[in-house]
């Protein structure tokens, strides 16, 4: 009883203590709900050849990352060598989902533009971008209205989903992919799913 | 400004460069009315009900790219998407909880300014309330066991009574002594 006197002592600690964890949270990443849930299904016309339509069905029986990107995001500028070399030394394969390459540009006011129009558009700009900077993808997808980032639940770009062989999204990478991210976080969980066949 | 995942710094810098810019734009001057607000959202639906229905909704759930913001507020391309869904779903005939639901499928409980009631919000619905009886409870009980202290509390035994006047004497007697060494 003696030590009474601390216990405004100790309140303050535990409350400190709240807050300083607190500060180690990112508030931006918000975790997605989609994780270990069947991956929303799509069709989506292809990046190199418009006239094909990519499903997911395409990709069962593998573990492999959907990547949001854009030419206009350039956050994606930073993963893209990263990714490339991924690529180059074949390690796991990577699928682009091309996310609102015009309408998502602020430069440009899509508004007036033809569907039809925005889409050549699109895959004209889109193409040029991945020759400039290199394709990493296994294949690329045109999200043209963005609808189907919603069904993935994208809140920015980028953002790139692990999905396994039964194509269950297993883990969601908010913001680009770093050597280090890539090391200690996505590899241990793509050699996981791997592993479990 | 397209929803892009810049370094955290630049987006830093640029909000205190469009902060400057805004506040040498926007300097109120007296006298005259200020500018009307850009327009918030672009107003779709024809059928006013539905619009409004669609609004009310939308200031309900939170915008992901400006979290302080709800999708009816926000102008990020995101938002301007997710109102759409809502006023598209509505005018398909879905119920408001439907839209919710879709938007908590794809995002979660976060795109909800009201959380729901459930095992993992418990602490966050009753807390306040556990805190504030706890409280109250603790504070009758302390002064319940004051009043019972007081009563109890006799004063001064004649002993402690007599200790305490020699004390005070003699404590007297030395500052009578020496007052300078004090000084």
């Amino acid at each position: 009883m003696k030590a009474k006197f601390l216990v405004p002592l100790l309140l303050f600690f535990g409350l400190a203590g709240f807050l300083a964890f607190g500060l180690t949270l990112n508030p931006r990443e918000v975790p997605s709900p989609l994780i270990d849930k069947p991956a929303p299904k799509f069709s989506l016309a292809r990046l190199d050849a418009p006239e094909q339509q990519f499903t997911l069905e395409s990709m069962r029986g593998e573990v492999w990352l959907l990547n949001v990107w854009a030419s206009w995001c350039v956050a994606c500028r930073q993963e893209h060598p990263l990714l490339v070399r991924m690529a180059r030394d074949k390690v796991v394969p990577v699928v682009g989902l091309n996310y609102k390459e015009v309408r998502g540009d602020g430069a440009i006011n899509a508004r007036g533009l033809s569907l039809e129009a925005e889409t050549s558009m699109a895959i004209e700009r889109a193409r040029r971008w991945l020759s400039d900077h290199g394709d990493p993808y296994q294949v690329s997808v045109m999200d043209i209205d963005g609808r189907v980032g919603i069904d993935f639940g994208v809140y920015g770009v980028p953002e790139t989903f692990l999905i396994d062989r039964e194509g269950r999204i297993r883990y969601k990478h908010i913001g680009p992919i770093t050597p280090d991210s890539l090391q200690n976080v996505l590899m241990p969980k793509i050699e996981e799913l791997r592993r479990a066949g | 400004m397209p929803v892009d995942r810049a370094h955290p710094a630049t987006r830093r810098l640029l909000a205190a460069l469009a902060l400057g810019l805004a506040a040498t734009v926007f300097v109120p001057v007296p006298g005259v009315a200020a500018e009307p607000e850009p327009e918030v959202a672009e107003a779709v639906a024809a059928d006013p009900q539905l619009e409004a229905d669609a609004m009310e909704l939308s200031h309900k759930l939170r915008c992901l790219v400006c979290q302080n913001q709800s999708i009816a507020e926000s102008n990020a391309p995101l938002a301007v998407d997710l109102r759409n869904q809502v006023r598209e779903q509505l005018a398909a005939g879905k119920n408001k909880d439907d839209v919710v639901d879709y938007l908590v499928e794809r995002y979660g409980d976060f795109v909800l300014y009201e959380p729901p009631f459930k095992a993992s919000t418990l602490l966050l619905w009753l807390g306040p309330a556990v805190l504030l009886f706890g409280g109250a409870g603790w504070l009758a009980y302390r002064l319940r066991r004051r009043s019972v202290e007081v009563a109890a509390d006799k004063g001064l035994s004649a002993t402690d009574r007599a200790r305490a006047r020699a004390l005070l004497d003699s404590a007297g007697a030395q500052e009578t002594e020496s007052p300078e060494s004090r000084s």
